[in-house]
């Protein structure tokens, strides 16, 4: 270790203390981004140690890249510069529960499993059920806007989270909305840290309003011929009264990866079998309510199924729900399980305009003759997985091309199109975020307010932020 | 009481003349206030420091109606009533409804994130703006968001949403739009006892049951209401509740009847289902007038609009009426029960100076009170001039400074909407502006 690493190690160990802090480059390995690894680890017992070590990292212009579980450090951008990797394990607390108001503090590194059990005990939940669910933590998922399938009727997290507490990139200590469900009271600064990959602020508490644990869900599975006969059921349910609680629109493709290996190691819940077809596309929901309320359910969309021309439907129960939810929530953690080169475009467009992002998906896969696979969301957000099985220079070429084309076929389609996920040295020469926005501008003039000097993940974000 | 006036005031019709009129306010260093229909509680849409009035009643057209996708883009002149009616025949609606909707322009409930009844299990304004489009004071035209959600880059809609016209003035709104209910169920639940009424809201939200909406009147302000819109609320009651439970016609009975089991649970005199359309929109009206009946009773009132968890319900509103006899005054109370939003009205004679110091006194108790509860100071109607001053009580120095910040870069030379939100750094935690007595008003 070099004079001044020493001395950096020697101030971080006093702030987090010596057990908290991980100066040796072979352990920060499990720390790194791509080939970058931090030169120390830190992990604060407390938002006022947080601050502490922003404080310091600012004072000295280190890089600080926060981080829960690791599952998703490879997001975005590489960053310009990785001094100091901030891990939020240690802040792992239910704060405060108040669950006849239906409200809920939580510390950002607890994980999805233990809120979700904590909640459950309870009779509540959160519609947090997102990709690498088994391991993931709270402020992970917020900090990287993962969304899930129960988006459909919940929304995401700007809509039901109540305030937020974060460290900003000059080590202060802010904090808006509050614990209420209804509030209007100064400006909602937090929904700015909603997605922003650690580049505004580190999260230090999470308020969220829970829900009612669904009792009895049920899912509908139809199969189809065509990808524009499984849309239209879709267009159908959400013209109708219904309101399911996800709706999903799987492509061939899907299957294979649904049931292979690769899916039973990311969620052992077996898949129930003759679910999806291997040609065809699949449109699933799940819904909940009482035994009138389900029956209506099935009837209704056994009815539109058929009008949109469904070759197969079935319902599932209990535990075949929990199996078939699983592998949606996970479509992207299975796929990038199943190709070390997996690439995952997300596509948003209007509803209307799926259809034509689905042809240009299809047809860009094809004409690089690579194996693919997409999962819609009724709401209008595509998963596209492009898995070709490894990381070459053709495959790199070919993956860029189709990419490519992907993106400006959305741009076509007034939507707009990310890669999250592609081999982590494919990502530089990646438009990871898409094109340029209008609103970019204005977002630098956000980053220059929360960490002037740069040092919060620098050039993870859009635009190179 | 405070008096604020423009020193001019200007209708644009365009989004370049909206621009126009923001370089000339620059070249001049003139205030610059966006104003809709004036509705507003807290003063958000009144010239603080004079300048430009910039009133956007002539920019009130539906731009484009996406049935399909469920998106609607608008001017912000337009009125949340008339959206609504213009997308009824399509089977949708804009949810957010406050009671001012058949005045209260759109680009006003984004600029203070409005709410209203509904927005109970809806959601209030910012959940259902998807874009905007803006001028910044400096002129530039920026466009946050988009139809197709989850762009890539920082929530700007999020934070512009709800900033009280303090950072850009709105010239187009993308909005979702909703599809109506299936059924709808309104029950009028009548109660001889005020906690046994609050004591059903808190166990209705403790069930897990969510309500489409759930108003609570206590007694004086039934009375009021009554003698006014003649909605049928019973004049020797404690209070009523009124609830609506809507969606699949299936699940709206067996909602309506959970409602109505925990309702005489609480002892609850009287269960009363609307038999028809008609006898709801009768109820609802007596809802929604609710604020002109009390203006009836006297010229001069002060509304609050504290927030507390819904466990805290029946402490709250047995400590908000002891605080008003403390200071010798009736409260009233008609408010959004099912999330806590509570509006006290306190009367007062405005051309008494002393009555209305106590009347300030008495709010500025019950809003610390519902801080107490781990409230907050404003559910919908926003802080504007109104609680800048009592920002200090939720937030640090150090977090006001940081909103200022965030303000300052979009609002640089605080030319826009000044003396709003939060408080002037010199004064800062010091009790400087007296709260805005609303007349006549009609909050959501």
């Amino acid at each position: 270790m070099s004079a001044v690493a020493t001395v950096i190690a020697t101030r971080l160990a006093e702030i987090v203390g010596d057990a908290n802090l991980t100066a040796n480059p072979a352990d920060s390995a499990a720390y790194a981004i791509g080939s970058l690894r931090p030169s120390a680890v830190v992990r604060p017992g407390s938002a006022e140690e947080t601050a502490e070590v922003i404080k310091f990292a600012a004072a000295e212009k280190l890089a600080v890249v926060t981080c829960g579980a690791r599952t998703k450090l490879d997001l975005g951008l590489p960053p310009r510069k990785y001094d100091l990797a901030m891990d939020m394990t240690r802040l792992n607390r239910v704060v405060a529960c108040d669950p006849g108001d239906l409200t809920l503090s939580v510390e950002p590194g607890l994980t999805l499993r233990q809120l979700s059990a904590a909640l459950a005990e309870r009779g509540q939940f959160l519609p947090l059920e997102v990709p690498f669910f088994h391991r993931a933590t709270v402020g992970g998922t917020i900090a990287s806007a993962m969304d899930s399938p129960l988006r459909q009727l919940y929304g995401t997290p700007r809509d039901f989270i109540l305030g937020m507490e974060f460290v900003t990139g000059e080590g202060t200590c802010g904090k808006s909305g509050g614990r209420v469900v209804k509030n209007v009271t100064g400006y909602d600064l937090h929904k700015l840290m909603i997605g922003s990959l650690g580049t505004l602020g580190v999260i230090t508490k999470i308020n969220f309003r829970t829900f009612p644990l669904p009792r009895d869900v049920r899912a509908f599975v139809a199969t189809f011929d065509s990808a524009e006969r499984a849309l239209e059921l879709r267009a159908r349910v959400s013209r109708s009264p219904l309101k399911p609680l996800t709706m999903e629109v799987l492509s061939p493709g899907v299957d294979r990866l649904f049931f292979s290996e690769f899916a039973a190691r990311i969620d052992p819940a077996p898949f129930p079998p003759n679910l999806l077809t291997s040609n065809g596309w699949t449109f699933t929901c799940g819904f909940t309510g009482t035994e009138k309320v389900l029956g209506r359910y099935e009837a209704d969309l056994r009815a539109m199924a058929a009008q949109a021309g469904a070759a197969k439907v079935s319902i599932l129960q209990a535990d075949d729900v929990r199996a078939a939810f699983a592998r949606k929530r996970e479509f992207v953690a299975i796929a990038r399980e199943s190709s070390p080169a997996a690439t995952i475009v997300k596509a948003a467009v209007l509803p209307t305009r799926v259809r034509e992002v689905l042809a240009t998906i299809e047809s860009a896969a094809n004409a690089e003759s690579l194996p693919w696979a997409a999962m819609v969301r009724g709401v209008g957000v595509i998963y596209a997985a492009l898995l070709p099985d490894a990381v070459t220079e053709d495959s790199r070429d070919r993956v860029a091309r189709a990419a490519n084309r992907i993106q400006s076929g959305c741009e076509k389609a007034a939507g707009h199109a990310m890669i999250p996920w592609c081999p982590f040295e494919w990502k530089d020469k990646r438009n990871v975020w898409g094109a340029e926005r209008g609103d970019w501008a204005q977002m630098r003039k956000v980053k220059s307010v929360f960490d002037p000097q740069g040092i919060l993940s620098p050039g993870r974000f859009v635009g190179g932020i | 009481m405070e008096v604020a006036r423009p020193e001019c005031v200007v209708f644009p019709g365009t989004t370049q003349d909206v621009v126009r009129i923001v370089q000339l306010a620059n070249q001049h260093k003139t205030p610059l206030v966006g104003r809709g229909a004036g509705t507003g509680l807290s003063g958000g849409a009144l010239s603080r420091k004079g300048g430009i009035l910039v009133v956007f009643s002539r920019m009130n057209r539906i731009l484009d109606i996406d049935a399909e996708n469920h998106r609607a883009t608008v001017q912000p002149g337009v009125v949340n009533a008339d959206l609504s009616a213009a997308v009824a025949h399509l089977g949708l609606h804009f949810a957010p409804d406050p009671s001012s909707q058949k005045a209260c322009t759109i680009g006003g409930n984004v600029s203070e994130n409005s709410g209203g009844p509904h927005t109970l299990a809806y959601g209030v304004t910012t959940n259902h703006v998807l874009a905007l489009g803006m001028v910044l004071p400096n002129g530039e035209e920026v466009r946050a968001g988009g139809s197709a959600i989850d762009a890539p880059g920082y929530d700007l809609t999020g934070l512009f949403v709800g900033s009280e016209g303090t950072m850009a003035l709105v010239t187009e709104i993308t909005v979702k739009l909703t599809p109506l209910p299936e059924a709808v169920k309104t029950l009028l639940v009548i109660f001889d006892s005020l906690d046994d009424a609050t004591e059903t809201v808190a166990e209705i939200t403790a069930r897990g049951i969510t309500p489409a909406a759930c108003e609570m009147l206590d007694g004086w302000t039934l009375r009021a209401v009554e003698a006014y819109v003649h909605a049928g609320f019973p004049l020797d009651s404690a209070a009523v509740l009124l609830i609506d439970v809507d969606g699949l016609r299936e699940a709206v009975e067996a909602h309506a009847e959970e409602v109505a089991d925990v309702c005489r649970a609480h002892n609850a005199r009287e269960v009363r289902l609307a038999r028809d359309a008609a006898e709801r929109d009768l109820l609802w009206k007596g809802r929604k007038n609710a604020f002109g009946a009390v203006g009836r009773l006297s010229p001069t009132y002060y509304v609050q609009d504290g927030v507390i968890p819904r466990t805290k319900l029946p402490v709250t509103i047995r400590r908000i009426n002891e605080i008003g006899k403390k200071y010798g005054f009736e409260v009233g109370n008609i408010f959004h029960a099912g999330d806590g939003n509570l509006h006290p009205i306190i009367l007062f004679d405005a051309s008494d100076p002393k009555q209305f110091e106590r009347a300030v006194s008495a709010s500025d108790e019950i809003i610390k009170f519902c801080i107490e509860m781990g409230g907050s100071i404003t559910g919908e109607h926003g802080v504007g001039m109104e609680k800048d001053r009592l920002m200090p009580l939720l937030f640090t120095d150090v977090e006001l400074d940081l909103m200022r910040r965030a303000r300052d870069a979009f609002n640089p030379e605080g030319l826009l909407n000044p003396g709003k939100v939060i408080p002037t750094a010199k004064s800062c935690g010091e009790i400087r502006v007296r709260p805005l007595p609303i007349a006549g008003g009609s909050p959501a």
